[in-house]
C-alpha cells in the first residue's frame, strides 16, 4: 500500500552501481593510487635508506598504472 | 539562419573538395579531420616514448650506431635504482623542489592576499610583481650570475649591507654550502608571481557575502582567515604546488645557466643529470631507463594534477 503511495526517485550513483561491483568504486582506489604515487616520489627522493630509494619506482609505477585502471571505475 | 549558414558553408567550399566529400558519412568525415592530429601524436609523441622504453632494456650507445646492441632486461633499472650518485642527485633535486614550493606558496599567498585588498596602484603592482615570470630563463640565469657575482654582484652589497659581512668573503654560485640556495632563491623570486596569479583567483572567487555573514556572526579577521579564506583558496594552493612541483622536477635551463650543476655536483638536478648520461657519455639505453623513471614520477604527479583540477572545476 505505502509502496504504491511512493513517488519512483532517481537511484544515487551508489545505488545504481550493482552490489558485487559495489567494491570497485573510483573514489577510494583513486585515492589509493594517489597515495601510492605520493609514497613512490617520497622514497625516491628522502635522504635516510638506500632500499627505499631502491624500490621507489616500483611503487610509483604500480601507483600510476593503478590509477590509470582504477579511473574507468564508476562513480 | 542557421539554414543559410550552412548553405553559405557549402557553396564557400571548393567543388572539388566537395566531390571529394560527397558520399561520405559523417563519422568519416569527422576522423578525415581528426586522423592527421592523432597521427601527428602518434609520431611525435607515443612512438619515441615507446621506442625510449625499448632502449631502455639495451645497452645501445647512440654515438656507436653501428656497435652490436644487447638485450639486457632490466640492468639498466637496477644500476640507477643502486646508483648512489643518482641517489644524491635526487636528494638534490628534492631539497630545491621543498623549498622552492614552500618559499614559493608562503611568499605567494601573501603577496595575493595583499594584492586583493584594493588600494590605489593596485594594478601597477601587479603587472610589476608579474614581470619576472615574463623573462626568459636563459636571460634570469645570466643576469643573476652577475648579481652573485662576490667582487661586482649586487646581492652579496645587499646581504653585506643587512648582516655587516664583507661582501668579497663569500660567493653564492661558487659555495658548496650556498650554491643549492642560490638556485632556490632564482626560481622563487621569477615563479612566486605566477602562484601569486593562481592564489590571487582563488582569493577573488570567493564572495564577499561569506564574509558579511561572518561578520554578522561576529568572526574575527584571524577566524575569518582560516575557516573562509584558506579551505576556499586551498585547492587553487594544491594547484599551485602540484604545477610548481611538476615544473621544478624537470628543471634545467635556469640551472645550467646559473652554476652548471657545480660546485661538485652539489646543484646537479636529475634533468641536468640525464643530459650528462645521454649527450655527454653517450649511455643512451642507460638514460633511456633514467627518463623513464623521471617520465613515471612525473606523470604519476600529473594524474594527481588532473585530478585535483577536476575537483576545482567542480566548485
Amino acid at each position: 500500500m505505502s509502496m504504491s503511495s511512493q513517488t519512483p526517485e532517481s537511484p544515487t550513483p551508489a545505488e545504481s552501481v550493482p552490489s558485487g561491483r559495489r567494491i570497485f568504486v573510483r573514489g577510494p582506489w583513486e585515492m589509493a593510487a594517489s597515495i601510492l604515487i605520493g609514497l613512490g616520489v617520497v622514497m625516491l627522493m628522502q635522504p635516510f635508506v638506500l632500499w627505499a630509494y631502491s624500490w621507489s619506482f616500483p611503487v610509483t609505477l604500480i601507483g600510476t598504472v593503478m590509477f590509470i585502471v582504477v579511473s574507468h571505475f564508476p562513480d | 539562419m542557421s539554414h543559410s549558414v550552412i548553405a553559405r558553408a557549402a557553396e564557400a567550399t571548393p567543388p572539388g573538395l566537395a566531390r571529394r566529400f560527397k558520399g561520405l558519412s559523417d563519422r568519416a568525415i569527422a576522423w578525415s579531420f581528426v586522423a592527421p592530429t592523432i597521427f601527428l601524436l602518434l609520431a611525435v609523441n607515443i612512438f619515441p616514448l615507446i621506442w625510449t622504453i625499448r632502449l631502455s632494456f639495451t645497452n645501445f650507445r647512440a654515438n656507436r650506431p653501428n656497435a652490436e646492441v644487447e638485450w639486457i632486461g632490466l640492468r639498466n633499472y637496477d644500476r640507477i635504482l643502486t646508483d648512489s650518485d643518482i641517489w644524491q642527485t635526487m636528494q638534490a633535486t628534492a631539497h630545491f623542489l621543498c623549498w622552492t614550493i614552500v618559499l614559493q606558496v608562503l611568499i605567494g599567498f601573501s603577496l595575493a592576499w595583499l594584492i586583493n585588498r584594493k588600494f590605489k596602484g593596485n594594478d601597477l603592482w601587479t603587472t610589476i610583481i608579474v614581470l619576472p615570470m615574463m623573462l626568459s630563463p636563459a636571460v634570469v640565469g645570466n643576469f643573476w650570475t652577475f648579481l652573485y657575482q662576490p667582487q661586482i654582484g649586487l646581492f652579496n652589497y645587499v646581504v653585506a649591507f643587512f648582516t655587516g659581512a664583507d661582501p668579497t668573503s663569500f660567493s653564492m654560485i661558487g659555495s658548496v654550502s650556498l650554491a643549492p640556495w642560490a638556485i632556490i632563491i632564482v626560481d622563487t623570486w621569477m615563479w612566486t608571481p605566477f602562484v601569486m596569479l593562481i592564489c590571487l583567483a582563488g582569493l577573488r572567487s570567493i564572495p564577499d557575502s561569506i564574509y558579511e555573514a561572518a561578520e554578522c556572526d561576529r568572526a574575527s579577521k584571524w577566524r575569518q582567515f582560516w575557516t573562509i579564506t584558506l579551505p576556499m583558496t586551498l585547492p587553487f594552493l594544491m594547484l599551485a604546488v602540484l604545477f610548481r612541483g611538476i615544473e621544478n622536477f624537470k628543471m634545467f635551463d635556469l640551472v645550467v645557466q646559473l652554476t652548471g650543476g657545480g660546485p661538485g655536483n652539489t646543484t646537479t638536478l636529475t634533468s641536468i643529470d640525464l643530459k650528462r648520461e645521454a649527450f655527454e657519455k653517450w649511455r643512451t639505453g642507460y638514460a633511456s631507463a633514467y627518463a623513464i623513471i623521471l617520465f613515471v614520477t612525473v606523470f604519476g604527479l600529473a594524474s594527481i594534477y588532473v585530478k585535483a583540477l577536476n575537483k576545482v572545476k567542480e566548485r
